[in-house]
């Protein structure tokens, strides 16, 4: 049903209707309302499902994983420092080959702390076996939750659905919430590629030296490449069920002969599109490249979407996490999803990559920078590693402290003090 | 021919052996039809009493529920020494997933299990003390809290064993371990506050809560037994002696944990919510020294010359606990209700009246 609602509400009345029996949850912000609205749907009795108010998100993910190789089917959701806080259990979920589906509700990684968007903590799990899929909308995020869930359990591998805290969690939008039966159509009962059964007994879990642990890490790798396949296959299989372009591993928009592409992840697309229109109408032949599927990384798609004969001449990564000392984590893949067959990772008609650090910790990234930062981009001006909107002053001011004193204190309040002491007061 | 005539005590541990009882009143482990949940062919040490302990108590709790049990496993020795890849010990639908998380798992299981309305099978999770007393707390306390249809069995050996013996949560004062070594004026563990983990359990008011140890196996399996006629929550801690890390005879673990025991330095008791409804009486105390002498990490405490100080200290912990547990107290001869509960396994406090 079509409706004006909370994205988060989307989600959970989404994954509602995929029927899971088991739901673990501990509170983060901005992940609350998505489990609330669960815990809510399941205290009043319409859905069947056994909801587990757990002490801590380690736990929350345990439980799915006892849960999961019990053949219920599972799902928990969680964001920032509760993923890192679970982090050895989702390592863990993903190989012990347990199809739990997480929502995770992107939001920075303190200290400092912050509660607000970006990409630092799904980007921090990104090695840890799951199927990562980025939502650009509110709508996209609650469908690419049945689509996780029957990517999950044929594959028998967890599936992360990250989508933009409070971008998306708590903007209300237009969304079509699927009906029961459609659902049910798309999405059959689970059945388990290994159970505890007393029927009939498995150890799972046991340990593995070295005589085999490579080629079970190697299948770990097969199921991601056997996800390449799936995803859009289960993307096409979801057009002609629900009637709309939801998940498939990538998402070119206005690429074709496209001097400059903009590669991105998550509810920044639409933004970095409508930057695009804008330059297209300036004479910059502008594209973009959203990144739907993250692990497994599309490399092939990516390569086909750029054109392989003719290749844009300049790409620009917007990466809403860092890697310190490194710099774009989305960037470093992207070139080696673009070598060639020896290798070699730039080739001759390769573009230039430019890497931009936007939108960290809450930061908007408005159309104004994306335009600037662009434009520059197409006249060759932008440099290889840049951040959007840095406010260079503030941190040359802190810097300049702690050169003067050794004793310069904690820079994050030295910084907000310096903001306090130049910001406008009440009267403006 | 030379006639030996048996006496009841002739093994000096005051039990009874199963022949002297009826049939049905025998141990699971003299049963043929005893699970084996364990099986043959694991690489548990000689002397291993945390394999004995799962033994029996996981088949005793694979008789009261009719052989429907899922078990879930915390990181540690029984984990390791029960599942070399690709081999396995485990004749049960058997989970291992981390070392701090075997109580979320089974309570993930157990839900699992609620849903799908099979709640005729039944959970048990287990670990090691550093699984249970240390790492695994917080997950622990969420299951006892939420009451989850789990019976949780921690195997205590008091260090971290299958690491190389590091000092745990559950490590006692002044024991030698690889973190506390016996150096210095004050060697080895430092006396701290302790952590009682079944007054923890008993803290938050679950159905069950009991201690036992390996030297008295058919307390033990009376115990699991028992645990698996409540619903919810339920908690045993088993002290099972490391030969490895106490440097004890693989020969004496049951001598060792009946010392334990009866020195009053290992409580064994049994409680429902948060009351104590029975303890297990010392017959012959012990002085603590009995049992510390039998074990190399404590060797420092009388080498080169006794601490009487530090053994002081030790007696002192025994004493309290025989105080606060009533562990020279008469029986209260209505307060036989474990074997009115419980036909089998009878609790061998009843052969010795």
């Amino acid at each position: 049903m079509l409706k004006q609602i909370e994205g988060s509400r989307a989600v959970a009345e989404t994954v509602a209707r995929c029927r899971p029996q088991v739901i673990c949850a501990y509170p983060i912000t901005p992940q609350t309302h998505i489990v609330e609205a669960l815990g809510t749907l399941v205290k009043n009795g319409d859905l069947n499902s056994a909801f587990i108010n757990v002490e801590s998100e380690f736990s929350a993910m345990s439980a799915v994983i006892g849960a999961s190789a019990t053949g219920a089917r599972t799902y928990t959701a969680t964001a920032s420092q509760g993923l890192l806080y679970m982090s050895e259990a989702v390592y863990n979920a993903a190989g012990l080959g347990l199809p739990v589906v997480m929502t995770v509700a992107n939001r920075a990684i303190g200290a400092p702390i912050n509660i607000w968007n970006d990409h630092s903590d799904a980007m921090s799990q990104r090695d840890a076996g799951w199927i990562q899929l980025y939502a650009e909308t509110s709508q996209e995020a609650a469908d690419l939750h049945i689509q996780a869930f029957l990517l999950a359990e044929q594959l028998s591998n967890p599936v992360m659905v990250c989508m933009d805290g409070f971008l998306l969690t708590h903007a209300s939008e237009r969304a079509d919430i699927p009906d029961q039966p459609e659902v049910d159509a798309f999405l059959p009962a689970y059945q388990p590629r290994q159970v505890l059964d007393p029927a009939d007994p498995v150890s799972i879990g046991a340990m593995v030296g070295p005589e085999a642990f490579t080629e079970v890490r190697y299948l770990a790798d097969q199921r991601m490449r056997q996800a390449l396949e799936l995803i859009p296959d289960i993307a096409a299989a979801f057009w002609r069920q629900f009637g709309r372009a939801s998940g498939g591993l990538v998402r070119p928009y206005r690429t074709a002969g496209a001097d400059l592409v903009v590669v991105a992840l998550g509810s920044v697309l639409g933004t970095v599109k409508d930057t695009v229109d804008q330059l297209r109408d300036d004479g910059i032949r502008a594209g973009v490249l959203g990144l739907t599927s993250f692990r497994p990384f599309p490399a092939q798609a990516i390569r086909e979407a750029l054109g392989d004969g003719h290749r844009p001449r300049r790409l620009v990564v917007i990466e809403r996490a860092l890697a310190p000392g490194s710099g774009g984590i989305v960037t470093a893949e992207l070139r080696a999803a673009l070598a060639d067959a020896d290798g070699r990772s730039c080739p001759a008609g390769n573009p230039i990559i430019s890497t931009v650090v936007a939108g960290l910790g809450g930061r908007p990234v408005t159309r104004k920078s994306l335009h600037e930062m662009l434009t520059g981009a197409a006249h060759g001006v932008l440099p290889p590693f840049s951040y959007l909107d840095l406010r260079t002053e503030l941190a040359q001011a802190e810097l300049a402290r702690i050169r003067a004193t050794r004793r310069s204190g904690p820079s994050a309040e030295n910084i907000l003090r310096d903001l306090s002491a130049t910001a406008p007061g009440p009267q403006g | 021919m030379a006639s030996e005539r048996i006496r009841f005590y002739q093994t000096g541990s005051f039990a009874a052996g199963n022949r002297l009882l009826p049939e049905d009143m025998r141990s699971e482990q003299s049963s043929a039809a005893r699970a084996n949940t364990l099986t043959c062919g694991h690489r548990a040490c000689q002397g291993c009493g945390e394999a004995l302990g799962a033994r029996y108590a996981l088949d005793a709790v694979m008789r009261a529920t009719k052989g429907k049990m899922i078990a879930v496993n915390a990181t540690g020795c029984l984990e390791v020494f029960s599942t070399p890849f690709p081999e396995t010990s485990w004749q049960i639908p058997w989970l291992h997933s981390l070392f701090g998380n075997a109580p979320a798992v089974a309570s993930g299981v157990a839900a699992a299990l609620a849903a799908a309305g099979r709640t005729d099978t039944r959970v048990v999770a287990q670990g090691g003390d550093g699984g249970t007393v240390d790492i695994g707390m917080a997950c622990l306390s969420g299951l006892f809290e939420r009451n989850d249809d789990v019976l949780y069995i921690c195997y205590d050996n008091q260090a971290y064993m299958n690491t190389g013996v590091q000092r745990s949560g559950a490590t006692p004062p002044a024991a030698r371990t690889a973190t506390t070594p016996a150096v210095g004026p004050e060697p080895g563990n430092a006396f701290g506050q302790g952590k009682n983990v079944p007054l923890i359990a008993m803290a938050h008011g679950i159905p069950y809560t009991a201690t036992a140890t390996v030297a008295d196996l058919r307390d033990l399996e009376y115990k699991a037994t028992r645990a698996m006629d409540f619903r919810g929550a339920r908690y045993l801690h088993v002290l099972v002696p490391c030969p490895l890390g106490w440097g004890s005879s693989p020969a004496d673990t049951i001598k060792v944990a009946r010392l334990a025991t009866e020195s009053g330095l290992f409580p064994v008791f049994e409680a429902e919510g948060d009351q104590v409804i029975s303890a297990a009486r010392i017959r012959h105390q012990v002085p603590v020294t009995d049992y510390l002498r039998l074990q190399a990490r404590y060797a420092h405490l009388f080498r080169p010359r006794e601490r009487t100080d530090v053994i002081a200290r030790l007696q002192a912990g025994a004493d309290r606990n025989i105080a606060r547990f009533g562990l020279l107290e008469e029986p209260d001869p209505d307060h036989s209700e474990r074997v009115r509960l419980t036909p089998a396994p009878v609790h061998d406090s009843q052969l010795r009246r």
